[in-house]
């Protein structure tokens, strides 16, 4: 057996895949994270009190855990969901009804994505407590603020998608705000002065119509399954590029300059 | 009692009481580390400095908490369904009918003030005012610990702002208000044709000031009162300023920095500054024009 191994070990495929042994070494340990795409989003060594539950809340990776997990169930509720009004709700009744796992991967999508709200605003709230948006991280606390936007936005678009009565009149109470824009909606200050009318102000371009309907399900789909977690990638990943280039997590001695 | 069972085990408002309980102890928990801190004259972040190898000691704790997370999820997805109600009706509206949880406060600001202000303006100040905190906060004490002492300004003005203005909002919005979205306690029955008398004033009126004369038309000292109401409000931002400005801290802060920070407290301000107004006095505008009301 362990000859087998051996020699398996120090095949050309073996080696090809795995780049160091599993010895416990300081040496392995830091090729560990080096070598491995995922893991070198970490640096090697870090300061204890960063790995300390207590100090971070682990919020911040908790939320990324989060949009991974709602990345794949949205995957898989996609092959069952039609975004056209006429097949969106019965879409939904035959993934509640019929399909094998169908109301997990549902409820998975919906709990987590609740859960993400309450992640990025617990995130926020620890990293202003800890003081942790002062120099140099300025920056990263308004990509952060432009990522709980963005994570609002694709709660708010998917909340639609099941096209039953909770949907499109939460969706109209939160969509009907858009009248009142100042200069851009019809109802706002300014708006019927600037000639803006019911079908050609801002609330218009949002729903694709005078209210929501067909095209709002399907700008909505777009921008919850597309353009929003793009977006949100996007930030994402200058959000942890940032953490690394601005020193780490933050904490009372790692602020000084490098 | 029967109602508050409802609302509870409403499967979509299981996350905001999980919202409640986490909040509080999050709160607690920082406020205990901030204390023990200030009182203890080091700071715990400070012992625990030395440097460590990230595998196994970072990558451990993210895949217990990973772990956890997945765990707690799974459970929660398999003992309660999402929500699906009917099929979607243009017709037929709810009653009440509410945003998703998190834009319930800002729904119940439409009570106090009118969409553009409650859905438009103040989501808008409130992003880019979280956008500005770094660079008005000009305190460089406090960087990467948790401390009160230090930042006393900073962290109630923000917890205010989160705890009160956000959070508590959001509880209100969902367990308080039912048809019509009037006031209901959570335990009461919804009564769908509860009829509550419109009382509502505008501020001059509490004095005798008529907004609107007999034919509707605007009463010009009604407006003029509002006008001077509003901007004698946001120049409370100036007086301070003169009174105020050879202290160390708005020195520091400069002039421009503080009218930008002044403007965003002011306009955070202003929402229960109006609240007390509407609950209390039955107040619907302070200032009425023909393009818009506030």
């Amino acid at each position: 057996m362990l000859k087998i191994r051996e020699k398996l070990q120090q095949s050309e495929v073996w080696k090809s895949i795995f780049r160091h042994n599993y010895q416990d070494t300081n040496r392995n340990r830091a090729l560990q994270i080096v070598d491995n795409v995922f893991l070198h989003l970490h640096p090697v060594r870090i300061q204890r009190h960063a790995t300390n539950v207590g100090f971070t809340w682990g919020m911040g990776g908790i939320t990324f855990l989060l949009f991974i997990i709602l990345t794949i169930t949205g995957v898989i509720l996609m092959f069952y969901y039609r975004p056209a009004s006429e097949y969106a709700y019965e879409d939904m009744k035959y993934l509640m009804n019929d399909v094998a796992f169908g109301p997990l991967i549902r409820n998975m999508h919906r709990w987590a994505a609740h859960a993400m709200v309450i992640t990025v605003m617990l995130h926020m709230f620890r990293v202003f407590l800890t003081g942790s948006y002062k120099p140099p991280r300025q920056f990263n606390w308004v990509v952060g603020v432009l990522l709980l936007v963005l994570t609002l936005l694709l709660s708010f678009t998917g909340y639609l998608l099941p096209w039953d009565q909770l949907a499109i009149w939460a969706v109209t109470v939160g969509t009907n705000m858009a009248r009142a824009t100042p200069l851009l909606g019809h109802e706002g200050p300014f708006g019927a002065a600037l000639g803006m009318r019911i079908d050609n102000d801002v609330r218009f371009v949002l729903l694709g119509g005078t209210q929501v309907g067909p095209p709002t399900l399907l700008r909505f789909y777009v921008g919850h399954c597309i353009f929003l977690p793009l977006i949100a990638s996007i930030f994402m990943i200058v959000h942890f590029w940032r953490i690394r280039k601005d020193g780490g997590i933050s904490g009372p001695t790692s602020t000084t300059k490098e | 009692m029967h109602n508050l069972w409802e609302l509870i085990s409403k499967p979509d408002n299981i996350p905001i009481v999980g919202l409640l309980f986490l909040v509080i102890g999050y709160t607690w928990w920082a406020f205990h580390k901030a204390l023990k801190n200030d009182r203890q004259g080091y700071l715990d972040e400070a012992r625990l400095n030395e440097k460590i190898q990230v595998w196994p000691n970072l990558v451990r704790v993210e895949f217990l908490a990973a772990l956890f997370v997945m765990v707690i999820l799974l459970f929660w997805s398999f003992l309660i369904d999402a929500p699906l109600e009917a099929a979607a009706n243009p017709t037929l509206t709810p009653n009440p009918s509410k945003a998703p949880w998190y834009f319930l406060g800002l729904q119940e600001m439409l009570v106090y003030f009118d969409p553009w202000i409650a859905g438009v303006v103040m989501p808008s100040i409130i992003i880019v005012g979280l956008m500005a905190i770094p660079y008005i906060d000009v305190n460089e004490k406090g960087n990467g610990y948790y401390t009160f002492k230090e930042r006393k300004f900073a962290i109630i003005t923000y917890c205010v702002g989160f705890l009160i203005l956000w959070v508590a909002l959001i509880i209100l919005g969902t367990f308080w208000r039912g048809p019509g979205w009037y006031f209901f306690f959570p335990w009461q029955e919804w009564d769908t044709h509860r009829v509550v008398a419109l009382t509502n004033v505008d501020f001059t009126e509490l004095f005798g000031i008529h907004t609107r004369f007999a034919d509707n038309s605007l009463n010009p000292l009604a407006v003029a009162i509002g006008t001077i109401i509003i901007l004698g409000y946001y120049s409370l931002a100036g007086l301070f300023w003169l009174k105020r400005k050879n202290t160390e801290i708005l020195k520091k802060l400069g002039f421009a920095k503080y009218n930008i920070t002044a403007f965003l407290f002011l306009t955070m301000a202003a929402l229960p500054i109006k609240m007390f107004l509407r609950i209390g006095f039955n107040v619907k505008y302070i200032l009425v024009t023909p393009w818009f009301n506030i």
